[in-house]
């Protein structure tokens, strides 16, 4: 009766004995579920890390969540990709300056069987009027991520009113790119997607790309400080060193270099003025 | 069901790979649910002892609240857990969001009404067959909710493993407040959604049979430990 | 007054208890009606009477287990909250503890203030005095239910209570343990301890009884010496209730 009390104590105390290395030294990133499901960060901050010292940690939402922790002044810094709400936030004060990183594109992903008749078509809005016409089942995020927003902009420049169109062919999930891209799977059903979390997807079922190229369908991604003047619990000095670090040759340079299948995910374009 | 066999292999690759990463992340599942029900018990064994031993009014509305609690949805403590410790909540001061004690924390909410209603309903009945008896050789309420708690210690380890269990399964709190941060949040049930999300269900069904294996074992010890102990005891 | 019965009981004792008038009530019936007496020291006093007549419920009110609904329980020098406690009971069935039997004496030593060492000399004293030194570290639940009721009398014993009341002990035990636990009983009265005994077992009666107090629907209609009472109770009803009682 002694005996398994203490076992169980020793047992209990030898876990908590596994402290995780106690790292004075780290930030916190918001970011969204495509950075972080493509493996883009699996790949970069080690690199980073050995290089400063500085642990990075990732907290990876959607994009309107993302930005939501940053006011909140629960992350340092704040990696998203939807530049219009990225400058809401800078509006507000919320953030210091926006440094455009990289960017990647959308892909239009659909069943091979293909209902609406898009594949192979170089134009986003025509391809979502025929899904549209066709009451093509299609998987919507929903979240309020970068490409939630993309999506809906997409269906405004196309002449569509969603809330009247919309009906049981459109699929509002409320999920991550992932979990979304599962669902469109099971239902064999149309959905915007990024790039990356495309090439890193395992459960892709009978889906493929049906439509790409297009100039509109450029996904933007923009870092931003969150303002230590309105959170003082940010890490200002180590947060820009991240970001620095980011746009700098060497940053840029490792973002190209991350490669799925020989295939380069994201496209580096920090000295580019327009991004 | 290629994915369940696909799923088997992958767990016992895993396993006997002993990925470093791997080990970190049940570890950690260990440390914060570990960590997690001996809080619960430090907390819910005396209060349901407490409360089982003790009259007041209102004390039926008490004992169905906290039964209710039992029920208490995973992600709405995470919820309210994380507003209370985001900086821009009232514990903010104290940095805990996105860190393993705030998954202690919660997961302690959570199972803290497990423990102590259920442990109040034990100390209950015990209550009722040594009442008498108690009261007759003076003890006090006190006394005697300590006393029936180590005499009830068989069933206890049931409700042990249950909160256990509960800690060791749950996703929806941990991930709000830990932010499933690779290397430091990041725990079996968070990585099982992280890999479903991915798409990679064979990895994620191969997590989760390392972790099923995991609470196995645990339950298995309990049980050998408490059928020996019990057999000298009665 | 025997020297063992003078030693335990002073000007302090808790005897005499004095019952006025008491009256008990519970869910709409009136389970003992106008009971007064007076218990003294020295005297074994048993109780019988039918089912139902209420001989538990009045143990129980005089060790304090109920309150009554009204009348006075008054002891001589009375127990206060605390202190520990100089009148002790043992029921029916034997109330044990996921304990060795050691354990569950000295528990009850434990409660009443008693330190280790003592405590542990004590309950060994007490076990050795029922016969059962040898079983002292077994689990008490695993013993026969004549070893359990004994372990349950060496509890009561350890504690030297001034009185002693016991609720139909033997009830459940076959004649050979009936036996043993009525020697405890009378070893217990010649050390000093007043004996309040409820048992159905007249034999038992007859064999531990200085006076019988006979209850009759909650009302006690007779208190006789015991070898009277067994002759010529004084009572139409106690007559009636013997008779059905006494095997034929």
């Amino acid at each position: 009766m002694v005996t398994t009390r203490r076992v169980f104590l020793g047992f209990v105390l030898a876990c908590l004995g596994f402290a995780a290395p106690a790292q004075e030294r780290f930030i916190t990133v918001a970011s969204t579920t495509s950075t972080e499901q493509s493996g883009l960060f699996g790949y970069l901050l080690p690199i980073y890390e050995k290089q400063t010292g500085v642990q990075v940690r990732v907290v990876a939402l959607g994009t309107g969540q993302a930005l939501d922790v940053g006011r909140r002044g629960d992350a340092d810094v704040v990696f998203v990709h939807a530049k219009a709400a990225e400058e809401k936030f800078l509006a507000e004060g919320e953030g210091v300056k926006r440094y455009p990183v990289m960017y990647n594109d959308f892909v239009l992903i659909g069943p091979k069987s293909d209902p609406a008749k898009v594949g192979g078509g170089k134009d986003i809005l025509a391809a979502l009027k025929k899904i549209e016409v066709a009451n093509a089942p299609f998987v919507s995020r929903g979240d309020r991520s970068g490409t939630h927003m993309a999506e809906l902009a997409y269906w405004k420049e196309a002449g569509i009113d969603l809330d009247k169109a919309k009906g049981p062919w459109y699929r509002d999930t409320g999920q991550g790119m992932g979990p979304a891209l599962n669902t469109a799977s099971s239902m064999n059903a149309y959905i915007l997607a990024d790039r990356g979390t495309w090439l890193a997807f395992k459960n892709r079922g009978d889906l493929t790309i049906l439509v790409e190229g297009d100039k509109r369908l450029f996904n933007q991604y923009g870092v931003m400080l969150v303002n230590p003047a309105k959170h003082p619990s940010v890490k200002k000095e180590l947060g820009q060193q991240f970001i620095d670090w980011l746009v700098s040759p060497t940053g840029q340079k490792a973002i190209a270099g991350y490669k799925i299948n020989g295939e380069q995910l994201f496209y580096p374009n920090a000295n580019d003025p327009s991004a | 069901m290629n994915s369940l066999s696909d799923a088997v292999v992958r767990a016992a690759q895993l396993i006997a790979g002993a990925d470093p990463k791997l080990l970190e992340i049940v570890l950690l599942s260990l440390r914060v649910s570990l960590t997690s029900i001996a809080l619960s018990c430090l907390f819910g064994l005396p209060l349901g002892a407490a409360i089982a031993v003790s009259r007041f009014p209102g004390r039926r509305g008490v004992v169905v609240l906290l039964n209710a609690m039992m029920g208490l949805p995973p992600v709405v403590v995470g919820l309210l857990v994380y507003l209370l410790l985001s900086r821009a909540g009232p514990l903010g001061e104290l940095g805990l969001l996105f860190t393993p004690t705030a998954m202690v924390i919660a997961q302690t909410i959570l199972i803290t009404p497990i423990v102590a209603a259920l442990s109040r309903q034990v100390v209950e009945d015990a209550w009722r067959e040594y009442r008498e008896q108690l009261r007759s050789l003076g003890e006090t309420r006190v006394g005697a909710a300590m006393t029936l708690l180590w005499d009830v210690r068989f069933s206890l380890v049931t409700i042990v493993l249950a909160g256990f269990g509960r800690a060791a399964a749950e996703v929806g709190a941990v991930i709000i407040v830990g932010g499933n941060i690779d290397g430091v949040t990041r725990v079996m049930t968070t990585a099982i959604a992280l890999e479903t999300s991915k798409g990679d269900l064979p990895l994620a069904l191969g997590l989760g049979i390392v972790l099923l294996t995991i609470v196995l074992a645990l339950n298995a010890a309990a049980f050998v430990v408490k059928e020996a102990a019990q057999r000298r005891y009665g | 007054m025997t020297n063992a019965q003078a030693a335990m009981h002073g000007p302090r004792s808790l005897l005499p208890l004095r019952i006025e008038s008491v009256v008990f009530e519970a869910g709409g019936r009136r389970i003992i009606d106008r009971v007064s007496l007076t218990l003294e020291v020295g005297t074994r006093s048993v109780l019988v009477g039918a089912n139902g007549a209420g001989k538990s419920v009045l143990l129980r009110l005089c060790h304090g287990l109920l309150r009554p609904t009204s009348g006075a329980i008054a002891w001589n020098a009375p127990e206060f909250p605390g202190e520990p406690r100089r009148q002790a009971m043992v029921f029916q069935r034997p109330v044990l503890l996921r304990r060795s039997a050691l354990g569950n004496v000295a528990y009850a030593l434990a409660v009443a203030g008693v330190r280790s060492p003592e405590r542990e000399a004590r309950a060994h004293e007490a076990l050795r005095k029922v016969g059962l030194e040898a079983l002292a570290a077994s689990p008490a639940r695993v013993l026969s239910g004549g070893e359990q009721q004994r372990v349950a009398l060496a509890r009561a014993w350890a504690l030297r209570p001034e009185v002693l009341f016991l609720d139909e002990p033997t009830a459940n035990l076959d004649p050979g343990a009936t036996h043993e636990i009525e020697g405890v009983i009378r070893a217990m009265h010649a050390a000093g301890t007043k004996i309040v005994l409820v048992t159905h077992n007249l034999g038992q009666a007859r064999r531990l009884g200085d006076e019988v107090l006979f209850l009759h629907q909650g009302r006690l209609l007779e208190r006789t010496p015991a070898d009277r009472f067994f002759q010529r109770p004084a009572s139409a009803e106690a007559a009636q209730f013997l008779e059905g009682e006494l095997p034929w």
